[in-house]
């Protein structure tokens, strides 16, 4: 016997029942344990279950994966030796059941009817679902279909990714300081936004909303922590390590207000509507790439353009001609504080929708690959962290035509090392003496 | 409350294999940072490395237990030849972002299914015990006194432990006060001094990440010894946390990553039992007790922050050793 897929199930037990948490105010749930997890059951400790049999010409066909998706739900087992599976839920109602034709033996498909029912508990405490096999060749998306997909949902990521890497590139340029909690600046903005939209706040008002507070959260981190440091006159890789100390502070903090659970802003997960062939991408998606797209070309032309994007480019530059020449240093630190703070927020919102869900570690999930772009691209180098961002963004999504999805960070994480190896200085960095 | 219940939990956190294995993997980073001035933030790789090497090696392949430790080991100064080859030659926090991206690497490559076979993915890996347990020279039964009573394999895995930290740590005295240590120790303070003495800097830096990275491995198989190898364990924090430990006892010392390791889970165990208590009687107002077991790991980050703000050479360092070289 074979052990369930994805998520182990304690999490995903604990999500669900912070889930209903959140609903019904019932906290007292969450003192219920979770199960263990059982190869051929999941969810046993629910009254409500799933069941079926995979039976291929009168022989049980083993780890056949089924997965029960619906009401904020989620979850997957492998078929015994015995073909039979069972998943409990936690509420009546209608269900996705899907039945993953990739684990079925070479050459047999669900010959009636589709992979994937509706199907309802609604009278009786169980239900039974099973499928009609037969012989047949599976019928999938084109490979081109599924590149462009990729391709766009990759753009989509690189965007938002874009956003957290170029404010934490200019804090790196300005301060020297590699900000490992810029992850939860990243969460930040999330939560915010979750905080006004329970506050019942309109969409349009509470995710502007959040990208404010999130300004005013890097604000308050340069006042109250980094500039007092460099006051101090404190060394770059003490301030690194404390910046990680207030990485566990903040995200521990975080856990101790929303809990361990995921929730959803409005609006996330609706239908895509299709473009062209496969291709499907929601209002959501757009409206997102289109926000990334308008506040990357904003900051472009702020650096360019403006005489505080000017002067951050001559303190990344060299930061004592820079004091030298006039420029108020520390005023431009604050400034490039707030936007990174700001554009870690919306980045938050984004990854919100992108991923989806908010949760307590959401930004931490990301942090390497803002990293990982930041250095491909050169560090310390604005330019270089948008293009870096698109490239890992698109590495991401296009390299699960290739490899199983719960490795796909590892391709982006391998690349960043490879380029350290051939050009330390990234792609836009300029050649200097780094060793 | 039951203080007596709460006050002998604490008390056996003081000898438990987590915190010998915790004290392993911070002597490993002592040398890494603390001598050599390295900034390896993927400690949670080597460990992974040594745990799963112990397990798999027993599970797939059969080898006895010690076999196992060696393999772990091995797999570790592996692992730091391909950390170490691009990156010692560049810059300290170069070193910090690609250990830091190759830890995380490690673990999802133990979490992925492709692996599941040998890995057994996220579930993780359990029931190699029997090896280790049969080599156990103590009686069966139960003994020790107050706090401290085990089993014969609770007691054969702690002082075996044990053992090993005292060999590790003799070792590390040995090492830095030989010639060798003297350069590591400079290389620390000025690399370009030492290579005008003409020192193979490379070659020094990447023999303390090799040393450094097999006690890591080896605290690794410590925490893997009394349960089970779960790859969930072998996220960044843990390499928080080890830093934060090695901060805490002092990053150039011998004895200040045992003490810290002792003292971080000393009082983290006292946490976890009191504060969930105290929330349940009532004396947390506004606070459940899920949340008052998440407060603990609040302080672990305040206590970093205010560590390496205002005691930066830790309880038992010498501030004129300095471990934070101005960059």
């Amino acid at each position: 016997m074979s052990s369930p897929h994805s998520v182990p199930a304690p999490r995903r037990a604990r999500t669900i029942l912070l889930f209903f948490a959140l609903l019904f105010g019932a906290l007292i749930l969450q003192s219920a344990s979770a199960a263990p997890a059982q190869a051929d059951e999941v969810g046993t400790e629910y009254d409500f279950y799933f069941a079926g049999n995979v039976k291929y010409d009168s022989e049980p066909l083993e780890d056949v994966n089924i997965t029960v998706e619906g009401n904020g739900y989620k979850a997957d087992v492998d078929t015994d030796a015995e073909g039979k599976w069972k998943i409990g839920v936690p509420e009546k109602g209608t269900y996705t059941v899907t039945l993953d034709e990739e684990t079925l033996p070479e050459g047999v498909i669900v010959a009636e009817g589709s992979a994937s029912v509706e199907s309802e508990i609604a009278l009786t405490n169980s239900k039974i679902v099973n499928y009609f096999l037969g012989e047949g060749v599976r019928e999938t998306t084109s490979f081109f279909d599924q590149f462009v997909e990729r391709t766009v949902n990759g753009l989509n990521f690189g965007l938002l990714l874009a956003l957290a890497a170029v404010g934490a590139s200019l804090v790196f340029g300005t301060t020297g300081l590699s900000n490992f909690a810029h992850g939860e600046m990243v969460t930040f903005g999330a939560v915010m936004a979750l905080m006004f939209t329970n506050l019942q706040l309109p969409l349009w008002a509470a995710l502007p909303a959040a990208v404010v507070m999130s300004g005013v959260f890097g604000y308050v981190l340069d006042t109250g922590l980094w500039r007092p440091l460099r006051r101090k006159g404190i060394g770059i890789v003490q301030v690194m390590i404390v910046s990680i100390g207030l990485s566990l502070l903040i995200r521990y903090v975080y856990l101790y207000f929303i809990g361990g659970g995921t929730y959803q802003l409005p609006g996330a997960g609706e239908a895509g509507i299709n473009l062209f062939g496969s291709v499907t991408l929601s209002i959501t998606d757009m409206i997102s790439m289109a926000t990334s797209a308008v506040v990357l070309l904003a900051m472009a032309w702020w650096l360019v353009r403006t005489r505080t994007g000017k002067a951050t480019r001559a303190i990344s530059d060299n930061p004592s001609l820079a004091a030298a020449s006039g420029i108020d240093v520390d005023r431009v630190v604050r400034i490039v504080w707030i936007l990174a703070g700001a554009l870690a927020g919306l980045a938050g919102i984004l990854w919100a929708y992108f991923r989806p869900g908010i949760k307590w570690d959401m930004g931490t999930q990301i942090l390497l690959l803002v990293f990982g772009a930041i250095v491909l691209g050169g560090l310390g180098t604005a330019f270089g962290a948008l293009l870096g961002s698109l490239i890992v963004g698109l590495l991401v999504e296009l390299s699960t035509l290739w490899i199983p999805s719960d490795i796909k960070y590892v391709g982006a994480l391998v690349v960043l090392i490879g380029v350290l190896l051939v050009k330390p200085q990234g792609l836009l960095g300029r050649k200097e003496r780094i060793g | 409350m039951d203080w007596e219940a709460i006050l002998s939990n604490t008390a056996s956190w003081l000898i438990s294999p987590e915190t010998i294995a915790y004290a392993l993997a911070a002597l490993g980073l002592a040398v890494h940072f603390g001598y050599g001035g390295l900034l390896n933030f993927g400690m949670a790789g080597f460990m992974a490395l040594g745990a799963y090497g112990y397990a798999i090696s027993i599970l797939t392949f059969g080898l006895p237990w010690w076999a196992g430790i060696l393999v772990g080991c091995l797999a570790s100064v592996v692992f730091a030849f391909i950390l170490g080859i691009p990156t010692l030659r560049l810059r300290a926090d170069y070193l910090a972002i690609v250990t830091i991206a190759a830890a995380e690497i490690v673990r999802l490559l133990f979490t992925t299914q492709v692996f599941d076979a040998v890995t057994n993915s996220a579930d993780g890996l359990g029931n190699y015990h029997e090896g280790f347990r049969a080599a156990n020279p103590f009686p069966e039964g139960t003994y020790g006194f107050g706090p401290w009573t085990y089993n014969a394999n609770g007691w054969w895995v702690r002082i075996f432990g044990i053992g090993l930290l005292i060999i590790a740590a003799l070792l590390v005295w040995l090492l830095m006060r030989s010639p060798w240590g003297r350069v590591l120790k400079g290389i620390r303070e000025d690399e370009d001094a030492v290579r005008a003495l003409g020192k193979n800097v490379f070659a020094y830096k990447m023999q303390a990440l090799i040393i450094g990275g097999i006690f890591g491995a080896l605290g690794g198989v410590v925490f893997a010894l009394p349960s089970a190898v779960v790859p969930s364990v072998y996220v960044t924090s843990l390499t928080f946390f080890i830093w934060t430990i090695l901060l805490l006892g002092g990053a150039a010392t011998v004895f200040g990553p045992i003490l810290g390791a002792v003292i971080f889970w000393v009082i983290m165990g006292f946490l976890s039992n009191v504060l969930p208590a105290m929330a349940s009687s009532g004396l947390l107002p506004f606070m459940s007790t899920t949340q008052a077991a998440t407060l603990r790991f609040i302080f672990v980050g305040l206590a970093l922050m205010l560590i390496v703000i205002f005691r930066p050479q830790g309880i038992l360092g010498n501030k004129k050793e300095l471990t934070f070289v101005k960059q």
